[in-house]
């Protein structure tokens, strides 16, 4: 088992998967000559060659839609978004044409792509390239959604990813790209839809996807060692499948829920979270539903104020203790 | 907006309606006689549809958005009689005709109307969202100009797969202002993709006349010099021309690799749908004027008439059988059962429409 990083896991998933099906293509900006804007797909334009690693001009509609019409003939387009912020301008091809087409067409077609880049605040850029759109998306039917936290996850999730017949959308994250973990170096793939226990605990469950999970987690260290309760973090991994067992799972051992993601908090994936619990567990509740979301603002520039607005662990930890009073 | 000095429109378009110019032209000399009554018949077939069409909708049978193709025949007609095994095609919300072309059958067609289970996308997509892939029609998109990127995405498959095939996607005048479209002839040139973008001009944009929305060097076709692409314009009341010039361009595509851009200039004779009144934009006259000189299947008719293929018997006889065929598509659209509420959560994904060992998901997708 080799230790690498989020954005190795993420590259080995596309090199594998590129040598395991010719119909797969690489396709994006800067993602063949200039090596990735964020280096993920370095070195496979030299590996596979300008036909399976394509340099796309910067028209988001244009290259989404065409890779969305390409795999209704059965190529395997992944498409790399800079960042999921630029899938705004794409909106109609993303939403209306790849998560519509199975269905208006009674099952007729499907769209095996799969548009992967980051979606994550805390980078210091301002409001307009620090969306994080899963709920935004997940919320239409057609389509599939994941946010990988580790790099075992990015990877097995991607694999996954490319090998499903329907739309999927793998958000990730640039603060994560150089965590490194444990990725197994035979094929595997983490199914969609299978949430993963990250930490085993009795007393809170911690409810969290994406970078929110490492937060967690920490969280979760301060919560034991200087407030000795035990902390179970449940990771969603995927949005949309939505791992309910294994939430309710948790719930009924616990019996108290916090919910964390780094999304604004109106219409976030933990609303719809939030309902689950209460809806199929709400006798097994010992308190009330806490959220720890982002500040509800657009993002801010300054670097200080950012990393406030969103969550943190000492806001964890405090909501945390709210939960257990 | 100053308006152009020189409006590059089809030369044939300048002078009274009469016989073909395009006659002669191989592809369509090369053309049996029971090739040119099939085209005939198709075209026949489209209108009598179409016109049976507005009857089920006065009587509120059909929901939501019906746009009429009545007075555009040729152009799906001239276009798709020349495609072969790799062609494609993808075109906007006006897709009765393109789908009667390559071969969906009236009833699926009408039945997808009235949002029965028989329809062609089992009442899922209704007037705007036809699809026959195993016909290489891939729709029916209700969002204007958003099938233009789509299709270039057929075109690179086509090429990608090394297959001797083209993707013709379709659009009205009022797509040339989406971006997407601009998107999309930008990767089609900038790749040399396979790749015909059809503009079926028929004046006006919804309610809105060309004058009044679009600025252009002569004809939206031209806009095609600033992606280095060929284009081209066409007059479409004449299902000759539309031949002659699209297989053109088809052979630029199959041979060369190379989009193009035509222009097809037709007239719809019927608001822009059936919830258009058709009343503030245009003249009746202007309507009247198309209907009596320029009507592409009279036009058609007149031909094979003076090529003395047609006889006024059998061409009686085609219209009364599209007519019978129409009337007994509304029959079965008005019988057939409706979908199951079972059936509103189904064709959401392939993957739980299929599901087996291999399924890659797990969990919940359908949410209550």
């Amino acid at each position: 088992m080799a230790v690498i990083t989020y954005r190795e896991a993420l590259r080995a998933a596309m090199r594998e998967e590129l040598k395991r099906d010719d119909k797969v293509v690489l396709m994006g900006e800067e993602v063949a000559q200039f090596n990735g804007a964020y280096k993920v797909t370095e070195g496979l334009l030299k590996e596979f060659g300008p036909k399976r690693v394509v340099d796309t001009p910067i028209s988001e509609a244009g290259f989404i839609g065409l890779g969305i019409g390409a795999s209704m003939l059965g190529i395997r387009p992944v498409m790399e978004l800079m960042f999921w912020s630029f899938s705004y301008v794409a909106f109609d091809q993303i939403v209306n044409n790849a998560g519509n087409i199975r269905y208006m067409s009674g099952g007729l077609i499907n769209c095996p792509i799969v548009i992967r880049g980051p979606a994550n605040g805390g980078t210091n850029v301002g409001a307009t390239h620090s969306h994080t759109p899963e709920a935004i998306l997940a919320s239409h039917p057609g389509i599939k959604v994941v946010c990988p936290a580790t790099p075992y996850d990015a990877k097995g999730l991607l694999k996954a990813a490319i090998r499903d017949n329907d739309p999927v959308y793998v958000m990730e994250n640039t603060i994560l790209y150089n965590d490194k973990g444990e990725v197994p170096d035979e094929d595997y793939i983490v199914p969609l839809g299978v949430a993963d226990v990250k930490r085993e605990g009795a007393d809170l469950t911690i409810v969290a996807h994406g970078r929110a999970v490492i937060t967690s987690l920490k969280a979760a260290e301060v919560l034991e060692k200087e407030h000795g309760v035990s902390v179970e973090v449940v990771d969603l991994r995927s949005i949309r499948p939505l791992d309910e067992e294994t939430i309710l799972a948790s719930v009924r051992k616990t019996h108290r829920a916090l919910l964390v993601e780094e999304n604004k908090p109106f219409c976030g994936v933990d609303a719809q979270v939030a309902y689950l619990i209460q809806s199929k567990a709400f006798d097994e509740l010992d308190a009330p539903i806490h959220r720890v979301s982002s500040i509800d603002a657009p993002q801010i520039y300054c670097k200080r104020l950012e990393d406030q607005q969103l969550p943190d662990v000492n806001r964890v930890v405090r909501e945390a203790l709210k939960v257990l009073a | 907006m100053a308006k152009p000095a020189v409006l590059t429109h089809p030369e044939s378009l300048k002078r009274p309606a009469g016989p073909s110019e395009y006659a002669k032209d191989p592809v369509n000399a090369s053309m049996s006689k029971a090739e040119k009554i099939a085209l005939y018949t198709k075209m026949a077939r489209i209108r009598h549809f179409e016109q049976r069409c507005i009857r089920i909708y006065q009587q509120g049978k059909i929901g939501g958005f019906l746009h009429l193709y009545v007075g555009q025949e040729a152009v799906a007609a001239g276009t798709i009689s020349l495609l072969g095994k790799h062609d494609h095609i993808i075109t906007g919300y006006r897709d009765h005709g393109h789908g009667l072309m390559v071969g969906m059958g009236m009833n699926e067609c009408m039945a997808e109307l009235t949002g029965r289970v028989t329809g062609c996308s089992q009442g899922k997509g209704g007037s705007m969202h036809y699809f026959a892939p195993d016909k290489n029609y891939w729709g029916g998109h209700g969002i204007v100009g958003g099938q233009a990127p789509l299709g270039t995405g057929l075109a690179y498959a086509v090429k990608y797969m090394g297959l001797k095939g083209s993707c013709l996607a379709y659009m009205g005048d009022g797509a040339v202002n989406q971006g997407a479209v601009h998107e999309a002839y930008n990767l089609a040139a900038l790749w040399d993709l396979p790749m015909i973008f059809v503009i079926e001009n028929n004046g006006y944009s919804m309610g809105t006349s060309q004058e009044r929305s679009t600025a252009h060097p002569g004809c939206l076709a031209k806009r095609a010099e600033g992606y280095g692409m060929a284009w081209d314009v066409i007059n479409g009341h004449d299902v000759y021309e539309v031949r002659a010039k699209t297989a053109i361009a088809l052979k630029r595509a199959h041979e060369e690799s190379k989009p193009t851009v035509l222009e097809i200039f037709t007239y719809r004779y019927f608001g822009h749908s059936m919830a258009d009144p058709d009343k503030t934009y245009r003249d009746k006259d202007e309507i009247k004027e198309y209907r009596d000189k320029k009507d592409p299947v009279l036009l058609f008719e007149q031909e094979l008439l003076r090529e003395k293929i047609l006889t006024p018997e059998l061409s009686q006889e085609i219209n009364d059988a599209a007519m019978a065929e129409a009337d007994k598509a509304a029959v079965f659209a008005d019988e057939s059962p409706d979908p199951t509420l079972a059936d509103v959560t189904k064709h959401i994904y392939w993957e739980e429409d299929n599901r087996g060992p291999d399924t890659t998901s797990r969990g919940t997708i359908i949410f209550e």
